[in-house]
């Protein structure tokens, strides 16, 4: 059952093959035995998850099912969930207990899904690692001694050690993407509009982006299907009907235009990914794809970019936790400007502050100008480069990341060399593209391989069609590592 | 030296909506702390601002009255600081894009009519309270006014007088309430006025340097605080010093400014554009529909009253005051069109007086305009005396004989004699009876002829119509 897929699961649950609880039940106890040694979850809760899953077979008896009721779900901690304890990451938020449900969890509720867990993640979302959790790192399920990527770490472990069937993510600069691919899974950041921000905790709000994490492109466009919708409660939704992403699945891929550009090809490529890549690229043109190079002159710029406008804007969302209302609080302290000053040097880790630090300082008045305006420039000019590509091809294909996951610690001390891990993934999240990482092999040290399919805005039925027909013509998605 | 005071002004003005700019949460005024503020005004992590449509309809409404340009996009910008009653860390305004730029004001002083140019408007929320009593050492935090809605209008610095700063403030807090964007509750905090005050040389090109005085709630205290400091900076001038760029609070127990902060320690806000609210865009037909819900707007009034009235433009001015007062006006000269100037000087005068007395507003008044009306026509006709009509209006104030006027006249006997031979016959009389006057006037002495006609009122208890007294007595008397 452990590599069924969604639409397995759910056929098993309306045969009543197998009860939610009794689902939930071998989810809960896999995570019990793996979690202790991979830490992808930072809270669990049994009765939580257990009421749900009653709630869901009565759901089911009662002739009411969706796709994916009965079915356990891990949420990365970034999602407000009413009664759980939503950490973010943080030890600033250590002990707050949501007193609401986010958007997404909204309605992963009326879908009848189980939560089976909340995911360990990077604090605020800001990491590649996930080493920079408050609750210690996530370990990448295919090699212990290796990082499973990040923001959404926990999220991509929990998927790829069979603790959960499919997790949800959130990627700002590469945070669904680059861990999927670390962990050999499937995840997609759609559109920026697309999932509701309301509830998921902000980082950097032009950038920041929901979306799901799974084994497989189908089990992903069943995801988006619950997590995408218009939400009025934030005003970037985009107000669009609602699309069922399963629809172009089967479409064959003869006539696709894949674009590959020759920036993502030059140096920086380890030869493990760009052997895998260009095999992967090789199955696309047997199925009937045919391949032209694009060029995307600006993407260099994209990290240098993103690391003035995601501070920027982290600085101020980040203004909240100050210890007035909710989360943690000093100990002790003589007056409110050492209030403030000992809660955030106590409450925050290291690269949450060099964030806010650099986000300060972009938006200091006399460099405002200089950093903040200049990079709004940039990314338009990247957002443009996309716009020229895609008028001659369907979708852009490249690797995730440059490189297998690192091991742990190996970065953790080098932050420019960290942050160059979202060198192919945040040129789309800057132009609000969406992006999509699938396994499509392994490299160095038996460790995963993503490739990066970047479609133009609102083509995730397509990317997805994409992404499927190479699942249905090759196994890599379904490779699971011996735990 | 002579100096120049030259002021600026930043208003405040709480939006009449139901809800908060960037949540569903109430704005009554009043609640018990904390009760009114939702998860979005608690900066509750995740949460989002959605703006309010009503708030952008009231500052499009200001701008339209103002004559000014209204912006499309206009945007929201964070402005960064840490206080404990500024929930989110950032407040959201408008910076490089506001709502409403440029249009301008008339101003009224008793001296001159002016007019001001504003220098924009724009939309914000407001922070909550921070409450420093009662806590034990520890300070308080309401949040039931966090995320109120706000329009911030600043005027060019066009004003020279502490009374021209007055009569701005009082202009901007009738037009506001006029349109129904504000209720203009100075206590409560609806209208709030800081004051940007500098003094320079007459006849100098060049500002001086400005202090910024906060927390000025009364029209009073906007007077007071501008003319401490004017003094304040002169002092310091004309003692050889310099004056610092500084805000300062306004006590009104002392009367006096004082610094609150220097420049040097001012923030640096950091703005930037809100990624969390997309630019506002204002449609020219929503623009066109809004413009079409505004009431004729006071200087309209104004300019009306001079021309189609002839009332002069200080009374147009004080009639336009209030759109209350204004409405009452109209209401009363609907009735008595030919009479302008008496409905003018009877509502300046007595019913202002009554309403000031009483603590009321005009909205209040007890006696309504058709019956004002009633009584003045009462005047017109020559029923009764202007001084008869003053004792009717007291029973119609006190609500008197269902205020029925002609019941009032009718039954206090204040009807005024109008009948020619009813006033020869009293004339005569009086003069048989007082030949020694008719004497004195006869060699010229004038003063015996009021005397004369005192005798006459006297003998018809004030009745007598004045006028034909005077005409019938001199007939009279010149031995016609």
């Amino acid at each position: 059952m452990l590599n069924d897929s969604l639409k397995q699961l759910s056929r098993r649950l309306a045969d009543k093959q197998v009860s939610s609880v009794e689902l939930t039940t071998e989810y809960l106890e896999r995570i019990q035995r793996l979690n202790p040694e991979y830490n992808a979850f930072i809270t669990v809760d049994a009765d939580k998850s257990l009421q749900q899953a009653h709630a869901a077979d009565q759901k089911i008896a009662s002739g009411d099912a969706g796709p994916l009721t009965g079915i356990p779900v891990a949420q990365k901690d970034i999602f407000c969930t009413r009664g759980w304890l939503t950490t973010c990451g943080s030890r600033m938020l250590s002990n707050f207990v949501s007193p609401y449900d986010a958007g997404v969890i909204e309605r992963f509720n009326a879908a009848g899904a189980v939560n089976i867990g909340k995911t360990n993640m990077d604090e605020f979302a800001m990491g590649s690692s996930n080493e920079n959790s408050y609750y210690g790192p996530v370990r990448n399920p295919w090699d212990i001694g290796a990082v499973p990527g990040g923001s959404s770490g926990g999220s991509a472990c929990a998927v790829a050690a069979r603790m959960a069937p499919a997790a949800t993510g959130t990627d700002t600069g590469g945070s669904i993407r680059q861990p999927a691919a670390f962990c050999g899974i499937s995840g997609i950041k759609p559109t920026y509009g697309t999932v509701s921000r309301y509830g998921m905790i902000a980082f950097a709000s032009s950038l920041d982006q929901g979306g799901p994490m799974a084994r497989s492109a189908e089990d992903l466009a069943l995801m988006l299907n619950v997590m995408s919708g218009f939400d009025a409660r934030d005003s970037t939704s985009l107000q669009r009907d609602a699309e069922d992403y399963t629809r172009d699945l089967e479409n064959p891929l003869s006539g696709l235009r894949i674009g590959l550009p020759k920036e993502y090809f030059a140096e920086g490529m380890h030869g493990d990914v760009s052997r895998a890549i260009e095999s992967a690229i090789d199955e696309y043109r047997r199925l009937g794809a045919e391949t032209l190079e694009v060029s995307l002159p600006n993407s260099p710029l994209s990290i240098p970019v993103y690391y003035v406008l995601a501070p920027a804007e982290a600085s101020s969302n980040l203004s909240r936790f100050d210890g007035v209302r909710y989360g943690y609080r000093a100990e002790s302290y003589q007056d409110l400007a050492d209030m403030y000053r000992k809660t955030r040097a106590e409450g925050f880790g290291a690269e949450v502050k060099r964030r806010i630090l650099i986000g300060t300082y972009v938006l200091s008045h006399g460099y405002y100008d200089a950093y903040y305006i200049q990079a709004q420039k940039v990314r338009r000019l990247i957002a443009q480069d996309f716009e020229h590509a895609f008028a001659q091809c369907d979708v852009i294909m490249g690797p995730t990341a440059p490189s297998v996951a690192f091991d742990i610690g190996e970065k953790s001390s080098d932050p420019v060399q960290m942050y160059l891990s979202d060198i192919y993934t945040s040129a789309a999240s800057l132009a609000g593209l969406p992006g999509m990482s699938i396994p499509v092999g392994f490299g160095e040290k038996n460790r995963p391989i993503g490739l990066h399919i970047i479609g133009n805005y609102f083509t995730e039925s397509r990317m997805l069609n994409v992404a499927h027909q190479y699942q249905r013509a090759t196994d890599w998605h379904l490779k699971m590592p011996d735990l | 030296m002579q100096w120049e005071i030259v002021i600026g002004l930043e208003i405040h003005a709480q939006l009449s909506t139901q809800s908060k700019i960037f949540s569903g949460a109430s704005t009554a005024y009043g609640a018990m702390p904390n009760t009114q503020a939702s998860i979005v005004d608690l900066a509750m992590p995740g949460v989002l601002p959605v703006l309010n449509r009503g708030a952008v309809e009231r500052a499009v409404k200001f701008g339209l009255a103002i004559g000014a340009t209204i912006n499309s996009p206009s945007i929201f910008a964070r402005k960064n600081y840490f206080y404990p009653d500024l929930p989110k860390g950032y407040q959201i305004s408008q910076y490089e894009l506001p709502i409403v730029e440029g249009g301008n004001i008339r101003i009224q002083t008793e001296e001159a009519e002016k007019t001001i140019r504003l220098t924009r408007a724009h939309l914000e929320e407001d922070a909550g309270k921070s409450l420093h009593e009662d806590f034990h050492g520890m300070s308080g935090i309401d949040l039931n006014r966090a995320g109120t809605p706000l329009l911030e209008i600043v005027s060019e610095p066009d004003m020279r007088s502490s009374a021209e700063a007055v009569a701005y403030a009082k202009s901007l807090h009738s037009l506001v309430r006029w349109i129904g964007i504000c209720d203009g509750n100075m206590q409560e905090g609806s209208f709030r006025c800081d004051a940007n005050v500098s003094v320079r040389p007459r006849g100098s090109a060049t500002y001086g340097t400005r202090c910024e005085i906060k927390n000025l709630n009364s029209f009073r205290f906007l007077e007071k605080a501008i003319e401490f400091e004017a003094e304040r900076q002169i002092d310091i001038l004309e003692d050889g010093g310099s004056v610092r760029q500084e805000t300062r609070l306004y006590d009104a127990n002392k009367g006096e400014t004082r610094t609150m902060r220097s420049k040097e320690d001012a923030n640096d806000y950091r703005y930037f554009p809100d990624p969390d609210l997309l630019p506002v865009e204002i449609s020219p037909d929503w623009v066109d529909q809004l413009r079409e819900t505004l009431p004729e707007l006071p200087q309209a009034r104004r300019e009306r009253y001079v021309t189609e009235f002839g009332l002069s433009a200080y009374d147009a001015s004080v009639l336009t005051g209030s759109r209350e007062l204004s409405d009452y006006f109209e209401a009363t000269i609907q009735r008595l069109p030919a009479q302008a100037k008496l409905c003018a000087n009877w509502i300046m005068g007595e019913i202002s007086a009554r309403l000031n007395k009483a603590d009321m507003d005009v909205a209040s008044c007890p006696v309504a305009p058709e019956t004002l009306a009633a009584l003045l026509s009462r005047i017109e006709d020559g029923t009764v005396s202007g001084k008869a009509a003053k004792t009717v209006f007291d029973s119609l104030w006190q609500g008197e004989m269902d205020r029925q006027v002609d019941v009032i006249i009718e039954a206090k006997g204040l009807k005024q004699i109008s009948d020619d031979s009813a006033i020869e016959q009293q004339v005569d009389d009086v003069l048989a009876a007082n030949a020694h006057l008719v004497a004195d006037f006869r060699s010229g002495k004038e003063k015996a002829f009021n005397a004369l006609v005192g005798q006459v009122m006297k003998a018809t208890r004030g009745k007598a119509n004045p006028a034909q007294v005077n005409t019938i007595l001199r007939k009279k008397l010149s031995g016609q």
